[in-house]
């Protein structure tokens, strides 16, 4: 299979978008959540900061529309490469 | 009603539905009681995940752990959550494609190699064995506390009811049993958070009260100040740390955070449930519905453990820290306080007029200016709340905020179907390795599927009988093990599985020598820090002061990772390729076209 063009060119579209739904999830939990927690200390929300919501709640939020999306978006690339199941 | 007749209805009706669905539900093969025969939908499949995944120590234990500490514990539920996304993206698809039975086979298979599964099966036991420990002694002790039966015929109890569905139904019993497990589980931890929630702050979501206005106790109005200002308010006026903001060293917090996250990914019982779905696009939907349920009480458990703190050190300060303590005589005879008395005898919550005031002054007494200020207002040097366990947020909550009985009772069955959901998860987890990868993958591979079955039934009792057996005689280091589990979880089988999938150039050498390399050397490290196989006084270093920059023991499951695919990296590409098939092998799972036929046959 290494031979089709087609499976890698589909096998580096998903590490495309593997890649990128990674660096949105270090992004909300390791950087807003921890190290741009002292960045985002201005933004107040209920009582605390915005950085104390990422690590309490927004990261988990983030978490679930990362793989709702994955799910979506893969799916959607199975069938435009013919790789779906039947 | 009586509240003892009570429980026993509650947990006694759910041990009557868990029994029925395991008659119900009874495994005819090898494939319905490794896979539940790969029929399951994918929501059914993600709340038995939920159910799977989320522990007595997540249910009793977790809002606690918030509470005291503050935002330096949200470590947990990041990492808790978290790693289900690295499950979703680079695991449970490929896994699910490959289509076999046990994390460990996929190990043998990928690295052509009988010693990688052997340690991958060797990682995978002693992981989910000491994981295990954690959830008898948990039942036992519900049971204790609810039922008033003593904590050895508790766990015994326990134990007889996995039997039944575990034994017989394997994957298939367990699965439907985790998903009654799982309603049970987050009726029994929200309703008293969102009654909680609405006499604290008026909102019924408790996720959104915590960050709403905080309720005047007085007048029930709203104070127009924030619940969490309000509670940084008084934990400092009190003398702790604030709640809200960051107190421990980032590093060590960051690679906590990021070790939990990888141990979940890694974790082999909740990794096997997304083999029991029909395809590759149901896996990738069964995570995000997964997390969608754990999710419903990892949003609760911050809530309820800011608002306990703050209700509880109101009720120990009623007129406000500048006023006077709670007198004794009060909490003996107002109904406000009832359930100090009930909880006191469990051991859990205990206090004591040290000084003969007769009031019992709450506060930090390790805080120096905080015991001169309470010496000068004439409360005494020492904190008079003694005892204050974390435990009690969550399982006292229903009778603080004054719920009805019944609710005291599902509470009780709902601790009892967190520690038994997870526990039948990882009893499958290990017998399944048992039968399925040391008796027929190494020692018998010519067992027919009739005795295949029967093995891993046998299997099953046999893994039942040594957790017992253990949740009896709990090893000292019993609560130090979790970060056993997520260390070996971290340091060995994440990686491997995830070289195995987006890695063709990693090889059988690469990959023994990566797991054996993250294995030993995070394996050293907690035993350098919490004793060697944790015999107290053998450590040469301790947590508060590790060895390696500010790590904890706890957090070095990151660090065994990445140590496991630096070797893995460098010994592969000093080796020769993978063979042809193995490439092929790779480049087949990559695709999800095929699955259901890499299902038929078996």
């Amino acid at each position: 299979m290494s031979d089709k063009p087609e499976t890698n060119a589909y096998w580096a579209t998903n590490i495309k978008i593997v890649t990128w739904c990674l660096v949105l999830w270090a992004l909300v939990s390791f950087g807003f959540g921890i190290l741009l927690r002292p960045m985002l200390s201005g933004i107040a929300v209920g009582g605390s900061d915005l950085g104390f919501w990422f690590a309490q709640q927004g990261s988990i939020l983030v978490f679930l529309a990362i793989i709702f999306f994955y799910a979506w978006r893969m799916n959607k690339l199975d069938a435009e490469y013919g790789v779906d199941e039947q | 009603m009586d509240q003892f007749v009570l429980n026993w209805i509650f947990i006694g009706a759910s041990f009557v539905l868990y029994i029925g669905i395991a008659v119900w539900a009874r495994a005819g093969s090898t494939s319905e009681f490794y896979a539940a025969g790969r029929g399951v939908h994918p929501v059914v499949n993600g709340m038995a995940t939920g159910a799977d995944w989320m522990s007595a120590a997540s249910f009793i234990s977790m809002a606690g752990l918030i509470a005291f500490t503050g935002y330096d514990n949200s470590t947990f539920l990041m990492g808790w959550t978290g790693g289900y996304v690295l499950l979703a993206l680079m695991l449970a698809p490929y896994l699910r494609k490959f289509g076999k039975f046990t994390v460990s086979e996929f190990i043998g298979d990928r690295f052509y190699s009988p010693t990688a599964r052997l340690v991958a099966v060797i990682c995978l036991i002693v992981a989910s064995i000491t994981y295990v420990i954690g959830q008898m002694t948990g039942v036992g002790v519900a049971f204790g506390r609810f039922l008033e039966v003593d904590n050895t015929t508790g766990l015994l109890i326990g134990a007889a009811v996995v039997f039944a569905y575990a034994v017989f139904g394997g994957m298939k019993g367990v699965t439907y049993t985790q998903v009654a497990q799982y309603v049970v589980l987050i009726m029994a931890y929200t309703i008293p958070a969102i009654f909680i929630s609405l006499q604290l702050t008026g909102n019924p979501i408790p996720a959104l009260g915590l960050f709403g206005n905080a309720v005047d106790p007085a007048t029930g109005a709203d104070s127009g100040v924030a619940l969490l200002a309000k509670l940084d308010q008084i934990v400092t006026e009190l003398g702790f740390n604030e709640y809200t903001t960051h107190h421990s060293d980032t590093l060590n917090m960051v690679l906590f955070t990021l070790s939990l996250m990888i141990g979940t990914a890694g974790l082999p019982h909740v990794i096997m449930r997304f083999f029991t779905v029909p395809t590759v696009a149901s896996a990738r939907w069964s995570a995000g519905w997964a997390l969608v349920f754990i999710a419903l009480l990892y949003l609760t458990a911050p809530a309820v453990g800011a608002m306990a703190r703050l209700n509880i050190s109101q009720l120990m300060w009623p007129e406000g820290t500048a006023s006077e303590p709670v007198s004794a005589e009060m909490i003996n005879s107002d109904e406000k306080y009832a359930w100090m008395a009930t909880w006191q005898k469990t051991g859990l919550l205990g206090w004591e007029d040290k000084n003969g005031d007769g009031k019992i002054a709450y506060f930090n007494d390790k805080d120096a200016d905080k015991v001169a200020a309470m010496e000068a207002a004439g409360w005494g040097s020492e904190n008079e709340l003694t005892n204050f366990n974390r435990d009690i947020l969550v399982l006292a909550n229903p009778e603080i905020a004054n719920l009805p009985s019944w609710v005291i009772a599902l509470v009780a069955a709902g601790g009892l179907a967190a520690a038994l959901s997870t526990a039948a998860g990882l009893l499958l987890a290990i017998s399944s390795a048992v039968s399925h990868d040391l008796l027929k993958g190494q020692l018998t591979p010519n067992m027919s599927e009739a005795n295949e079955l029967m093995s891993a039934r046998l299997a099953m009792a046999g893994a039942i009988a040594v957790a017992t057996y253990l949740g009896l005689n709990p090893p000292g280091f019993a609560a130090q093990t979790v970060a056993l589990a997520f260390g070996l979880a971290a340091a060995s089988i994440f990686p491997a599985l995830m070289m195995g999938i987006f890695s063709k150039r990693v090889n059988n050498k690469g990959a023994v020598a990566g797991m054996l390399v993250g294995l030993v050397v995070t394996l050293v490290y907690i035993f350098l820090h919490k004793g060697w196989f944790f015999i107290p006084g053998t450590n040469s270093f301790t947590d508060a002061d590790p060895l390696l920059l500010t790590i904890k023991s706890t957090s070095f499951g990151a660090v065994g990772a990445m140590l496991n695919f630096a070797t893995a990296y460098l010994v592969s590409n000093a080796t020769e390729e993978p063979p042809e098939e193995i490439v092929e092998l790779v480049e087949s799972i990559r695709v999800p076209r095929g699955a259901g036929a890499a299902a038929a046959d078996h």
